[in-house]
């Protein structure tokens, strides 16, 4: 078996290592991944909880290949604790069917046949992609563009109505107290009071404090690098941007009490005054 | 009569929240109002020593809870003032006896026979003080004029705000109000200790009261008479004030400067 192995790809999505067993034989690729959600959102409480799955990766072209059933049979033979009830993506790169519910189906059989268990998709179109949601099978990046999911940021303007994209920020009119954690998930945070020492305040979008800010702010806590934090009076325990983080010691001191915004530039915490 | 119930907290112990729900329940009484004073620190029992009538417990709250005695068995009566009663709490249980439903069924007892119901809190923010709070109407925050206890006041504000029953049911928030004891303007001016000013910024609630630093709260203490009974005292007279202003009067702060020193005391040293 040879082994490839790969170093990071995206910041906020790291394949680990994969590795390829009999690649030329089977087309069957596993992968290990693990999701790395950045510090900001590991304090945000255990909302959502990841984890490490070992998947194997079938191409679509194999299904169709008359040879490859025996082959798989042959592998799963030389080692069926391995394959019974394992997991598999199928890989659409390139692919042209599966754009019918009932491809999918047919596909999910014939690895069902040799103890595997089809549960989701990978490069899938648009189309491809409603076949095997409508199939029950889940969706696994990376995918090309479809419009149900919330757009890249980076994307330019697109049919997908403008008002979806919005989000309501989470308006706080009372004091945030010491031990309160106020977290304001896929949206800004707007608080028109003061932030007590001990309090938490995390957005995954901006954080405007109209008051005093003494506590912790955690502004992009899902990762997003352009959030900003402002205040109109800075006194914070800690503030962190993606996970970049200061704590009050290593905060200007001559920033102290003034009013300020806080950004992400090339990877430091700058805090500027208003 | 459904009367109200009055917690005093504050997170932090050793703050004077026994001194002061002792005098504000006798402050009360002396204006006509008939008060009960509950202590809430089971197995820490000191309401009845500040009180003066630890030789007169028999009965106690958690007795009452349950259901060994009658609620008028364990009440004390004050023996100074006919609209005063002493609540006392067990010495020998623990927190875990102060039973919710127990507890209301108490409170909503007394609510029937008095205008205000005084809790004394224990410190913390475990179980014995959450239920010390959770039937409260009003609460008065005792804070000392120092950051670790202004941070522990924050803290209990917030969890009257969400873990109290008022809370808990969506009903009109628990009114909180600020008593800052053991303050010494001396201090405050050589920079020892917080400001009246410091104090409200951080926690931001209405400001009952302002209690001197006094050797004649440890006095009171230790003779089992609330200092609101020494009319001559600082301390007294600022219980007195604090009272009226929780029954809506407007008073103006007292003893926020420094004592001027007489002549003859400046003369004859210390006083």
């Amino acid at each position: 078996m040879a082994i490839i192995t790969r170093a990071a790809e995206k910041t906020q999505h790291q394949v680990i290592g994969e590795t390829r067993c009999g690649a030329r034989d089977l087309g069957l690729t596993v992968n290990f991944e693990a999701r790395w959600a950045g510090v900001g959102s590991r304090m945000a409480g255990n909302l959502v909880q990841g984890a490490v799955f070992t998947v194997m990766v079938v191409r679509a072209g194999m299904l169709r290949d008359p040879a490859f059933e025996p082959e798989l049979a042959e592998q799963i033979r030389r080692s069926p604790r391995f394959f019974l009830n394992a997991p598999v993506v199928l890989d659409l790169k390139e692919a042209s069917e599966f754009t019918q519910e009932a491809e999918v189906a047919e596909a999910r059989e014939i690895l069902r046949r040799h103890t595997l268990t089809l549960i989701g998709v990978q490069n899938a179109t648009p189309v491809q992609l409603q076949a095997a949601a409508d199939a029950g099978l889940a969706s696994f990046a990376p995918n090309a563009p479809q419009p149900s999911r919330r757009p890249p940021r980076e994307s330019a303007p697109s049919a997908a109505p403008i008002a979806a994209a919005m989000t309501k920020a989470r308006l706080v009119t009372q004091p945030v107290r010491s031990g309160t954690q106020i977290y304001a998930r896929g949206a800004d945070l707007v608080i028109t009071a003061a932030v007590s020492p001990g309090a938490e305040i995390i957005a995954d979008g901006n954080i405007h404090v109209y008051g005093a800010l003494r506590g912790r702010a955690l502004a992009g806590a899902d990762g997003d690098v352009d959030a900003r934090i402002f205040c109109s009076r800075f006194e914070a325990e800690l503030v962190s941007i993606a996970g970049h983080y200061l704590v009050s010691e290593q905060l200007p001191p001559e920033q102290r009490g003034f009013s300020v915004q806080i950004a992400l530039v090339d990877d430091r915490l700058t805090v500027t005054r208003n | 009569m459904a009367g109200k119930v009055i917690v005093l907290t504050s997170g932090k112990g050793g703050v004077g929240k026994t001194t002061s729900a002792a005098a504000i329940a006798a402050g009360l009484a002396l204006r006509g109002h008939r008060t009960v004073v509950i202590d809430f620190d089971v197995g820490l029992r000191n309401l009845d020593l500040i009180m003066g009538c630890e030789r007169r417990v028999v009965f106690d709250f958690i007795n009452v809870i349950n259901g060994d005695a009658k609620l008028n068995q364990a009440l004390i009566k004050d023996k100074r003032n006919d609209n005063l009663f002493i609540f006392p709490t067990s010495q020998t249980r623990d927190k875990d006896a102060l039973k919710r439903d127990g507890v209301e069924r108490v409170l909503e007892e007394l609510k029937e026979g008095f205008d205000y119901i005084v809790c004394d809190s224990p410190a913390g923010i475990e179980h014995g003080a959450i239920t010390a709070l959770y039937f409260a109407d009003s609460a008065i925050i005792v804070t000392n004029p120092e950051v670790s206890s202004v941070r522990d006041s924050d803290r209990i504000i917030g969890i009257l705000a969400s873990k109290s029953r008022r809370a808990e049911f969506n009903l009109e928030p628990v009114a909180v109000h600020l008593l800052l004891s053991r303050y010494s303007p001396e201090r405050v001016r050589k920079g020892e200790m917080l400001a009246v000013e410091d104090v409200n910024e951080i926690l931001s609630i209405p400001l009952l009261g302002v209690i001197p630093e006094s050797e004649s709260v440890l006095k009171a203490s230790n003779t089992g008479t609330p200092v609101v009974f020494d009319e001559e005292s600082p301390a007294g007279r600022a219980y007195h004030d604090a009272v009226a202003r929780f029954l809506g009067e407007q008073r103006e702060l007292r003893f926020l400067q420094p004592e001027r020193r007489s002549f003859f005391r400046a003369l004859f040293g210390r006083a």
